[in-house]
């Protein structure tokens, strides 16, 4: 006690603990005022920052925020905990870390090194050191590539995952909406698909609705049913054409156990998927989901504020070596990020501590009709993340999902990124588009006319979709 | 719908005297059949046609109306008139602190303790206003009523009407009156597609601190593809019915009733 105080500028501050110090030193956000941890005013949250700032980063490697013995998060984070890429960090503080991540040192190459020896404590800790530019700026330094039939992540890219969601998982509404998608160029993250209904036998009727699809046009993507783990892992023994497994995570066991998983279930599902063999350019077999709020939701963030539990969802992640982690940063609601300010500013903290920490982050920039936030702040999300380099984004006809109640990304906010940032789909995916002849001279996807090959060959499959 | 095509695109082939094409000709809609998504849009470059922002930025307006336009205790009177009434309210004191703050929405004011007779009540009806209190002044009172027609000789508490309230404020209102069932008639949180959405959630022995776990709900009621609330009072009479049988809510009481449409999952309302 007494060890973290400050005397800021004639005032004196103090907090309990390093736990307190990260709540109060975080930008302000609904959900930890609604936990309690939130600062009590502006001038505390900026004395926290400067505690904060001169802590020495090996700090967070002796005083775990939730005890070894307790936790299997903790237990990972310091068993994997790489000592010889943590050497050249060792002295310095955590504003010292700020200073040298904005330097002109922090290369792709440097920032790729220290990677495994980086806890997302750290990370957590330095983002709250950072304004939005300087979670851009070190952002888009960090390169980090993952592969399964199309590779993903390289400069210069941006890929999308195709959300054809359905009410009611009608196999030829959720067809109808994959054309939609991959005739906007959409899907070369992942044609992934939420089941209205979690059953094994559902999930594999639209694995193989999907997978016959890909296979039929040889698309270099790959499909996915985000079912529960456990029901994965059984379509696997099945003999289902499983090419990712999805998983929804969190930050601490006990939120993990909320979401009916542990490391182990995950580790059995990434070798059932693996023994599968089916990627072609890499063997990046899972595909994870967060969320600031996930923990609080679930009673189980343990004190923690909710941008650092977050963070150490990707250390999670990491363990897998995903192909794709997004979070889904407004959908959680307005009680945990209550407006598109904190919507924007949490989108831009989560693509920063995870790709600083060697996670393959998208976004699925998105939000509730309870929240305060519309299409502008999507868009202005969208802008930033585009040039933070966001691996891929969410996207869905029009922005609406009509399962889930939510707006996300339409297909056309992947082609206003593409066009106006000059980045380019996955090189594989890109290929394809242009042998189907849907990209014109500039590598844009053409709005084809009806009566073109590729649009009446596609779109025959929508009324044969449950056929086959 | 039509199709806006771009005239950058060597094969597009504006319509004359417009850029888009005869509807007849839209690929899109036999497709359209399948599924309420938005697909088939159209583009003039990469931005999706003007028409179809509109569409949209109509649909998040209403949703968002529903999200905050307050009950109008006026007009509910009215449709309830006849029944004995209670009105309370919740301890957020505001739309924006509701939706911030979850917790006061599901603590009653302490002004309104006074307001609930305690009795040897089979069970209280709340209509909490929840994301939608569209949904309560369109559907609350015709669900109460084919309800009550349905459970004769039931000894029915005064109906609470309850404002900035969550599903859990029946709980205390519940253990204030002494009910043996609570059941929360509260708007559902709005969608693009639907804004007026009403769920019923069903609770034995109301007390401070239950899970949801230890509820039964009903969810989707409206008539727009829903489960409309004539239907619902069905369903909600036989669950009241078996509850006060078996004396016990939740996962515990199974609904055995045949399948209902279902064209959304529930959104729990916590």
């Amino acid at each position: 006690m007494g060890r973290y105080h400050s005397d800021f500028q004639g005032e004196r501050h103090r907090f309990a603990d390093l736990r307190e110090v990260l709540a109060k030193a975080s930008p302000r956000r609904s959900g930890d005022e609604l936990a309690g941890l939130a600062a009590e005013s502006d001038a505390q949250r900026v004395a926290a920052r400067a505690v904060l700032a001169d802590l020495p980063l090996t700090r967070f490697l002796e005083e775990p925020l939730i005890p070894y013995e307790a936790d299997e998060v903790t237990r990972l984070i310091q068993d994997t905990h790489d000592a010889a890429a943590f050497a050249p960090l060792r002295h310095l503080t955590v504003g010292g870390f700020r200073d040298w991540l904005l330097s002109y040192d922090a290369t792709p190459g440097a920032l790729a090194a220290i990677a495994p020896g980086l806890t997302p404590e750290m990370v957590a800790a330095i983002s709250k050191l950072m304004r939005n530019q300087d979670l851009i700026s070190v952002a888009r330094r960090c390169r980090v590539v993952t592969g399964f039939r199309s590779t993903i992540g390289l400069p210069g890219r941006l890929s999308t995952r195709l959300q054809p969601n359905h009410p009611a998982d009608d196999l030829r509404g959720i067809a109808a909406a994959t054309l939609d998608g991959l005739l906007h160029g959409a899907g070369d993250a992942v044609i992934g698909v939420n089941p209205a209904t979690d059953s094994v036998a559902n999930g594999m009727a639209l694995l193989d609705m999907l997978d016959g699809l890909r296979a039929r046009h040889g698309i270099p993507a790959q499909s996915c049913v985000l079912a529960h783990v456990t029901n994965t892992i059984r379509m696997i023994e099945r003999g289902a054409p499983v090419d990712l497994v999805f998983q929804s995570i969190a930050g601490t066991e006990a939120a993990n156990a909320g979401f009916g998983v542990s490391l182990s279930v995950l580790r059995e599902a990434q070798e059932a998927a693996l023994s599968l063999g089916r990627g072609t350019v890499g063997d990046n077999v899972m595909y994870f989901e967060t969320g600031q709020g996930a923990a609080l939701s679930a009673d189980a963030h343990h004190g923690i504020d909710q941008q650092t539990v977050e963070a150490r969802a990707y250390a999670v992640a990491r363990a897998f070596r995903p192909l794709l982690v997004n979070t889904v940063v407004g959908f959680i609601g307005p009680e945990y990020l209550y407006d598109g300010k904190q919507i924007i500013r949490a989108g831009l903290e989560d693509h920063f501590c995870a790709k600083l920490l060697g996670v393959p982050m998208g976004v699925d920039v998105c939000y509730t009709n309870h929240a305060e936030a519309d299409q502008d702040d999507m868009d202005t999300l969208f802008t930033l993340l585009g040039v933070a380099g966001v691996n891929f984004i969410i996207t869905v006809p029009g922005a609406d999902d009509v399962m889930l109640g939510y707006q996300s990304g339409a297909f056309h906010d992947a082609l206003y990124l593409r066009s106006t940032l000059g980045l380019r789909a996955a090189p594989e995916f890109e290929e394809w588009l242009e042998r189907m002849e849907m990209t014109d001279r500039q590598g844009r996807v053409r709005a084809l006319a009806p009566q073109h090959a590729t649009m009446r060959r596609l779109l025959a499959e929508g009324s044969d979709a449950g056929e086959h | 719908m039509p199709v806006n095509t771009d005239a950058q695109n060597t094969d597009a082939k504006p319509a004359a005297g417009g850029r888009s094409i005869d509807p007849l000709l839209d690929p899109w809609a036999s497709l359209r059949r399948f599924t309420p998504a938005r697909i088939g849009l159209g583009r003039t470059g990469d931005a999706p046609p003007l028409g179809a922002v509109l569409d949209f930025q109509l649909a998040h307006a209403r949703a968002r109306d529903a999200v905050h336009a307050p009950l109008d205790l006026e007009a509910l009177r009215a449709d309830l008139a006849g029944l004995p009434l209670c009105r309370v309210r919740s301890q957020a004191p505001d739309r924006a602190t509701y939706l911030r703050r979850p917790d006061l929405g599901r603590r009653l004011h302490p002004d309104c303790r006074a307001e609930l007779p305690p009795g040897m009540w089979d069970a209280v009806f709340v209509l909490a206003d929840g994301l939608s209190a569209t949904a309560v002044q369109r559907h609350a009172a015709s669900l109460l009523r084919a309800t009550l027609r349905r459970l004769p000789g039931w000894r029915i508490a005064p109906v609470v009407i309850a404002t900035q309230a969550r599903v859990a404020l029946g709980d205390e209102i519940g253990e204030a009156l002494g009910a043996s069932l609570c059941a929360v008639l509260i708007g559902e949180r709005p969608g693009l597609s639907v804004a007026d959405s009403l769920g019923v959630y069903l609770t034995h022995a109301p007390r401070r601190g239950r899970r949801d776990a230890e509820r039964n709900c009903i969810s989707n009621i409206h008539r727009s593809g829903g489960l409309p609330p004539e239907q619902a009072a069905e369903k909600l009479a036989w669950l009241m019915t078996e509850a006060l049988r078996l004396r016990l809510t939740g996962t515990g009481l199974k609904d055995d009733q045949p399948a209902l449409p279902s064209p959304a999952p529930p959104v729990i309302e916590g």
